[in-house]
């Protein structure tokens, strides 16, 4: 297998974006990955695009993408792998590459959730799990399969629904501090522990949005990318993993074993030590759907043990300058998850991060070099943990 | 009258029934279904084409389970070759690769592992009050994940519930809940 680099990096704007159509959402991440790597669309062999849909209005988006684009007639495929469809994307892209099919491949993922009404959209994500045995007969939604996790992690570990907010305080602040993020205000504990229940126990505040957004990176081999930058970064590792579709299957509901089994196998192949991760890594964007998912992703990750991710949280040691910085993005509760983009852009702000080219008050120091992304899709039904390096 | 289908149905044309008069007046009005969203000031054109999507899904190979249902009693499904228990229940084992399945009834009590409250709703659960789904794990040694019949704040972890088999209220067909062991 070829060493692949990440050589182009871009992240539309995030939000509601009734401005733009699907493909023109893209093409700002496109562009942008493109001017960034100093490339043009011909130079693109083969692309891969994250999407989900259902909500918006092209079944076919990588084709209409690719058009739009001037990608066509390189190959390009659509991948699904619910909200970490992105991350399926760069994985895909990243075995082109390494297998020598191809020198230098897009990934992108793009979503327009808001091209129907939200209840619509809610209806959507609640039936991504087994439909005929959690949604036909009992109408669960997506905060309600983490509330279910929720409830489980506060009864065994007594965490409080202040501990959660604070994941969610910590990435509003983050969030003010990026220019693409959908929520660029701060929040306080008591605004998040204020408001409205979703799926109890988790609040609107633990909730990310609906998003429109889409991202884009380009991978290249190891003799294409020397040729191009002088700063790759490059995919160390990546580990996949998958859960039950019937949260019934379950064991257990304080963590999600997938994200846990990616992790291993990422470690491993990255050298890295599984019982002291934070040791090897500067910076990690994590899956903060829900603010509990954040804390499950600090046990999940190795980054606490079991039982004590929400002490992290509690002692602020997630911020810059505490064990480890997480989600300096945002995170998807406060930049926004367009779900098939989200993996995408976590490798996008990774990249900038280990680049050290973010805004002031959001750059991580880099001192080690290594970087995380960890992207569940569903609630763990897909876990991808990817380690970038200098 | 009554049943969950029509209920729905009319509640999902009530709340869109709104949308629909505007749509048409816009269109009658300027030959366009495009309007300028007001929080952006986007120019949006409004579908015309609408999809209306239900399901046909196959239960042929788990027809015990529903004929079950119908006598109010819930089957799960053991592998006759290797002894491997199923619920939801499967016609085939991945296990050993056989398909010869017994069929037994689900014991009536189980304990609660873990639970939420729905308060924002599917679109197609909408007509519903707030409900409770947990997760029950039951003596065979597997879960079944159910609306639970409570108030949300009495329920513990390891809470003793009983298995109820019938028509839902207010839904008119019948499915399964729990509700607290007496
Ligand atoms: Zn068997």
């Amino acid at each position: 297998m070829r060493r692949v680099a990440v050589v182009g990096v871009g992240i539309s704007k995030f939000g509601y974006r009734p401005d733009v159509s699907l493909p023109e959402l893209a093409w700002e991440a496109v562009k942008e990955a493109l001017d960034d790597a100093r490339l043009d669309a011909k130079d693109i062999e083969a692309y891969v695009v994250g999407n989900v849909g259902g909500w918006s209005s092209e079944p076919l988006p990588a084709v209409v993408v690719g058009e739009y684009c001037g990608l066509a007639p390189s190959s390009g495929i659509r991948v699904e792998a619910a909200c970490a469809s992105g991350s399926s994307a760069v994985r895909t892209a990243y075995h082109m590459v390494a297998s020598g099919e191809a020198d230098i491949v897009m990934a992108m993922g793009v979503e327009k959730m808001n091209e129907s009404p939200t209840p619509t959209v809610v209806e959507f994500i609640g039936r991504a799990g087994n439909y005929f045995w959690e949604f036909e007969n009992f109408g669960l939604t997506f905060p309600g399969y983490y509330a279910l996790h929720a409830t489980a992690y506060m009864n065994k570990y007594g965490a409080t629904e202040a501990d959660l907010c604070e994941v969610a305080v910590k990435n509003h602040y983050y969030g003010s501090l990026n220019p693409k993020a959908q929520f660029q205000k701060p929040i306080t504990l008591e605004e998040c522990l204020k408001s409205r229940y979703v799926a109890w126990p988790l609040k609107l505040y633990d909730s990310s949005p609906i998003t429109d957004g889409s991202a884009a990176v380009i991978l290249a081999s190891e003799e294409v990318a020397k040729k191009i930058t002088d700063t790759p970064v490059w995919i160390k590792a990546i580990g996949a993993a998958n859960g039950t579709s019937n949260l019934s299957k379950r064991e257990d509901f304080t963590g999600l074993e997938a994200a846990r089994l990616a992790a291993q196998r990422a470690y491993r192949k990255a050298g890295i030590d599984p019982n002291e991760p934070v040791k090897y890594l500067d910076v990690a964007e994590v899956h903060d759907c829900f603010t509990i998912a954040e804390i499950m992703a600090y046990e999940d990750l190795g980054f606490a043990k079991r039982g004590e991710g929400y002490k992290l949280a509690r002692e602020k040691q997630t911020y810059i300058g505490g064990v480890i910085p997480v989600n300096l993005s945002g995170g998807l509760k406060a930049k926004g998850h367009p779900i098939g983009a989200t993996g995408v852009a976590m490798i996008a702000e990774l990249t900038r991060q280990l680049r050290q080219e973010v805004e002031r008050g959001r750059q991580a120091p880099i001192k080690k070099g290594m970087a995380l992304a960890h992207n569940v899709g569903g609630t763990g039904h897909y876990a991808f943990v990817t380690i970038l390096s200098l | 009258m009554s049943t969950v289908i029509e209920k729905l149905r009319e509640y999902l044309d009530k709340a869109e029934a709104e949308q629909i008069r505007q749509l048409d007046q816009l269109v009658a009005a300027t030959g366009l279904p495009v309007y300028k969203d007001p929080k952006t000031g986007a120019l949006v054109w409004v579908d015309v084409r609408e999809l209306r999507l239900r399901f046909q899904l196959s239960v042929n190979k788990i027809a015990k389970f529903v004929e079950g249902l119908s006598q109010e009693r819930l089957y799960y499904t053991v592998c006759k070759r290797c002894g491997a228990k199923y619920f939801p229940p499967q016609a085939d084992c991945p296990r050993c690769k056989a398909s010869d399945m017994e069929w037994r009834e689900v014991s009536r009590e189980g304990e609660l592992i873990t639970w939420t409250v729905i308060n924002v709703k599917p679109a197609s659960f909408a007509h519903n009050k707030d409900y409770v789904v947990g997760i029950v794990r039951m003596p065979e040694g597997f879960n079944i994940t159910a609306w639970v019949d409570a108030d949300p704040s009495a329920l513990r972890p390891g809470m003793r519930l009983r298995l109820v088999v019938g028509r839902r209220p207010g839904e008119n067909y019948i499915t399964y809940w729990f509700r607290p062991a007496q």
